[in-house]
């Protein structure tokens, strides 16, 4: 028990949530990255334009059948022998950026396939433009139903961060090696503590979209 | 980038036959482990039902890292011995089950109720019912998901190069620092876990498709 207590002094616990900080930055970061380019390769897979939306489509799905520690090893230690040098932070959102935007792709474009044809054939026929029927009657349907997956992803996302300790980036599971690194006692406590702050920044996620999903439902 | 693969034949094989092997245990122990949670979910005791709801949650929100680490740092400390091979693959077990379990709920409670109740006013028990009427229909709605999740498995197994579990993951890490040429090693690597996982996505998506509309 004394070890918990030494192990949870102001010091470690502060450290750790340095590391936790550097995880949520990580993680919001890819995630806003990726909603962004994930929305724009699942339109363009929706879309159908031949040769074009079926290269997109490989693309795609090469990138999620790969394990993310691979894309993460691929743009820290392997661009560099092309000339292509990143730091630690920069390539850790590269990999996730890369990943989840295949992921997120997919998520769209099923969003999109769930809203009914009748939207975008009756806003073409009131004289809308494909891009305008896209943006303004198609998308915000879409998105609705893609909370749900999104935030799931997002989960995913955050516990994939844990990943790059491999590289040394500086979040929470890195920061917990360290201090049992320091001292034999502390490994049971940090693996605790690395678990509970886990466990708690996911659980919350996951009972906000299921909140936002409830609200959605009833409006 | 052919000189890596040629050279490194024999190691990246055997890298390729540890990722396969670790995956395909950790699928039967996570498929037995999954559905006892899965029926715990949905058990009509309150008692079950929390339990199994917690190791759900618990595990699906805690990264495999942990998991992996906890087994491979913790456990060999305090009481037995074990390799990196089988902290890994006991972590992989661990974390798959709580998906797995998750799927076999959703798939089990597809199933219309009506199957259920009309199973019970026939005479059978809520066991006989379960195993010979409703388990039966959900395991083909749960195939599709149950292979997304092997090929998930096949991708996290790269966990246990954190371990040195001697997977694929492992042996590249080994070959990329031993010719300095990451580049080609990785991306070779890359091709092997490709092999293994694409043909199997494309088919479970023709099988989700073939069986939605059938």
């Amino acid at each position: 028990m004394q070890s918990f207590i030494d192990a949870y002094s102001q010091v470690n616990l502060h450290y750790l949530l340095e590391g936790l900080w550097v995880t949520v930055e990580v993680s919001v970061t890819s995630i806003l990255f990726s909603f962004l380019i994930g929305t724009l390769l699942g339109i363009a897979r929706y879309i159908n334009v031949r040769i074009f939306s079926a290269a997109v489509g490989f693309v795609i799905d090469l990138i999620r059948n790969l394990p993310l520690l691979l894309i993460l090893f691929f743009t820290y230690f392997a661009l560099p022998n092309i000339g292509i040098r990143l730091g630690v932070i920069p390539a850790s959102i590269v990999a996730m950026t890369i990943f989840e935007s295949a992921m997120l792709a997919e998520i769209v474009r099923s969003g999109i396939n769930a809203v009914p044809v009748g939207q975008m054939e009756a806003a073409r026929s009131n004289g809308l433009s494909y891009v305008q029927a896209m943006v303004h009657i198609i998308l915000p349907q879409a998105f609705k139903a893609m909370i749900p997956p999104i935030v799931s992803q997002f989960i995913s996302l955050v516990k994939d961060t844990s990943l790059a300790t491999i590289i040394l980036l500086p979040e929470l599971t890195y920061h917990a090696q360290i201090i049992y690194g320091q001292d034999v006692n502390y490994t049971i406590p940090m693996f605790v503590a690395l678990a509970v702050l886990y466990f708690v920044v996911n659980y919350a996620l996951s009972l906000g979209a299921r909140l936002i999903n409830r609200r959605l439902n009833h409006a | 980038m052919l000189s890596i693969l040629t050279n490194n034949y024999g190691t990246l094989m055997s890298g390729l036959g540890y990722t396969l092997l670790s995956s395909l245990i950790a699928l039967v122990f996570s498929l037995i482990i999954g559905t006892v949670f899965a029926l715990m979910e949905i058990s009509p005791h309150k008692w079950l039902r929390v339990i199994g709801k917690l190791y759900v949650e618990v595990i699906r929100n805690i990264p495999l890292l942990i998991i992996t680490m906890g087994f491979y740092v913790i456990v060999p400390k305090y009481l037995l011995p074990v390799d990196g091979f089988t902290a890994g693959t006991i972590g992989l077990t661990i974390y798959t089950s709580a998906f797995i379990a998750e799927t076999v709920r959703a798939g089990i409670q597809s199933v219309a109720v009506g199957q259920m109740e009309g199973a019970r006013s026939v005479g059978l028990t809520y066991t006989q019912a379960m195993s010979q009427i409703v388990f039966p229909q959900a395991i083909k709605i749960v195939i599709p998901p149950l292979g997304n999740q092997f090929i998930n498995l096949v991708k996290n197994s790269s966990i246990l190069a954190f371990v040195a579990g001697f997977d694929l993951m492992y042996q590249g890490k080994i070959i990329a620092n031993a010719t300095f040429n990451t580049f080609d090693t990785y991306l070779v690597v890359g091709l092997l876990y490709l092999i293994l996982t694409m043909p199997l996505s494309y088919l479970m998506r023709h099988l989700e498709k073939k069986w939605v509309t059938a």
